[in-house]
């Protein structure tokens, strides 16, 4: 038997993400047994900014955990980056930003960011180096040594993503990230947030149920229905500019009416 | 230190010294009137039937106590409130020693009971029934195996140490409690946190569940570092060494009636050794945890 020599092209999985026939069931067996999601197919390519859109019970969080591997499916496979979600997850393959901040208040601002780095088991000096790289990333320079304490609400999630970004992951999870703050703040967070996803050309998967918030910021819109969390359907969305002046444009409206559509039909089934 | 915490601690010592002369004076006016009871029962019929009376030799008045401090014990040449020091430092060696294991083993406890909810189900009415011994019930038990049975040990067994082991008994229980309430602090977002991160458990506990627990921690801290005191004192009585607070003051309560300023300085010594360890553990903890936004409560 010869051996093949090994090939020179890197195989790179077409999909981020790949979804297929999953089904959750949150206390199976039990009298509070309850259908998270119901048979959910989804693919997510390389480079994509998608957005899980749909009202509370939808399960759309849950299939963001699933993604991380912080829940299992009851069936079906999650694969990330061409393994399975738990392989991907050992593999630092993603990072998670939560809707709270979830800083570390006994650590100023740089350590919070280099805490994945530290896990990871850096060096201090490359550590720093990051983290001041991201500090940059996030326009928080100033505020390296701040106590998480001191920060606002949109300084503090703009240091959850610089910590996320820290290891420069292939692929960034967002639950709810801008839900807790005000409408001024969360529009410049939705900027800062485009301007960081194209000079990282990170994959992005994006729960919200804002409306506006997921046209202005994805390429795909997926709308999800509640009881049992289906898929209702996936919207491409296209604004050309990625900017603020795309919130103004005759095409952002008419997308946000579209996906208003498809969640009014889901809603009155 | 700056300008306006200095002002701040100098306000808490002002406060303090304050409350010290308010107690004395507290003190010498109910010895006052107590005494009077006894002189004319008829101007306070009633209040005199309920509260107890005083004399001399219950209530020595503070001037005695404050010059008990600087008289020398006949025979002896040196001042009573240096011998009491000299007792107070053994006492504290021994609470310190106790301290120490007290809180290895609390954290010990602690670190294991909150690894499997199965064990800390299992495990905590044990920890808690430990409380419920009597400690003058395992006092001998513990100074005579120290004496006959510690001889595996690479160091020789003092007596001292069985009154510190005593004393550990008394500490760790705190430390292990508020030390599971601590471990168990973190949020389950922080949790998932780590989890994305594929934190190994140690990492986890070292990096989030350790650090969250300071709080609860030092607040263990300062109820055990009281505790070690007493439980010194109360190891020394009742284990029978020699040396130490414990000692002195069972002396003194002996010959209570020929000197009973002497007893009121050996009790005052060991509340002063109290406050003493509880000050340190703060200091320790605003060195420790100081957060911004948050006051060190001294």
């Amino acid at each position: 038997m010869t051996a093949d020599p090994t090939p020179a092209v890197e195989i790179r999985p077409a999909s981020a993400v790949e979804i297929s026939g999953v089904t959750k069931v949150f206390n199976p067996g039990g009298t509070n047994e309850v259908l998270a999601l119901d048979n959910i197919d989804l693919n997510v390519d390389a480079g994509d900014f998608v957005t899980l859109i749909g009202p509370s019970g939808c399960g759309k969080s849950t299939l963001l955990r699933l993604v991380a591997a912080l829940v299992d499916s009851t069936s079906g496979t999650v694969l990330v980056n061409g393994k399975t979600a738990d392989q991907a997850r050992l593999d630092r393959d993603y990072s998670m930003v939560f809707q709270k901040a979830g800083l570390f208040d006994w650590r100023d601002v740089s350590r919070n960011i280099e805490l994945p780095l530290e896990l990871m088991g850096w060096k201090a000096a490359d550590r720093r180096r990051r983290s001041a790289e991201m500090l940059e990333l996030v326009k928080l320079v100033d505020f390296a040594h701040h106590h998480p304490l001191e920060l606002s609400g949109g300084m503090a999630q703009r240091v959850a993503i610089a910590r996320a970004m820290s290891f420069k992951p292939a692929l960034l999870l967002m639950d709810e990230p801008f839900g807790a703050l005000d409408e001024m703040t969360r529009e410049h967070m939705q900027n800062e947030l485009l301007r960081i996803w194209s000079e990282t050309e990170t994959t992005v998967i994006f729960v919200t149920h804002s409306i506006s918030e997921a046209v202005f910021l994805s390429t795909k819109v997926v709308v999800m229905s509640p009881r049992p969390g289906r898929i209702a359907a996936v919207i491409d969305n296209d604004l050309g500019t990625r900017d603020d002046t795309a919130r103004d444009t005759p095409q952002f409206f008419a997308n946000v009416s579209a996906v208003r559509r498809v969640l009014r039909a889901g809603e009155s089934q | 230190m700056g300008l306006k915490r200095l002002r701040g601690s100098l306000r808490q010592v002002i406060v303090f010294s304050l409350f010290v002369v308010l107690l004395m004076a507290g003190y010498s006016a109910y010895k006052g009137f107590g005494q009077s009871i006894d002189d004319a029962q008829t101007d306070w019929p009633v209040v005199g039937s309920i509260l107890p009376r005083t004399d001399d030799l219950t209530m020595p008045s503070v001037f005695e106590i404050i010059a008990g401090v600087f008289a020398e014990p006949r025979g002896l040449n040196e001042a009573f409130g240096s011998i009491v020091l000299r007792e107070a430092a053994i006492t504290l060696r021994e609470a310190a020693v106790g301290f120490s294991v007290g809180v290895i083993v609390g954290l010990t406890i602690a670190i294991v009971l909150s690894s499997s909810q199965l064990l800390e189900r299992a495990l905590v009415p044990h920890v808690i029934a430990s409380q419920t011994i009597p400690l003058i019930a395992i006092a001998p038990i513990v100074v005579i195996w120290g004496r006959k049975n510690m001889d595996f040990l690479p160091w020789e067994w003092h007596d001292w140490m069985s009154v510190s082991l005593i004393a550990t008994y008394l500490t760790f229980f705190p430390v292990a409690i508020n030390g599971l309430r601590g471990l168990h602090s973190p949020s389950s977002e922080a949790l998932e946190l780590m989890d994305s991160y594929a934190a190994r458990r140690g990492q986890t506990l070292w990096r989030l569940r350790l650090p969250a627990s300071l709080p609860y921690l030092f607040s263990a801290f300062k109820i055990a570092a009281t505790a070690s005191v007493v439980g010194a004192i109360v190891g020394e009585i009742s284990a029978g060494v020699t040396g130490g607070l414990g000692r002195r003051i069972l002396l003194e309560a002996q010959r209570y009636t020929t000197g009973p300023e002497r007893l009121y300085v050996a009790v005052l010594g060991a509340a002063a050794l109290g406050i003493f360890v509880f000050l340190c553990i703060s200091l320790l903890e605003y060195s420790l945890v100081r957060r911004k936004g948050t006051e060190a409560i001294l």
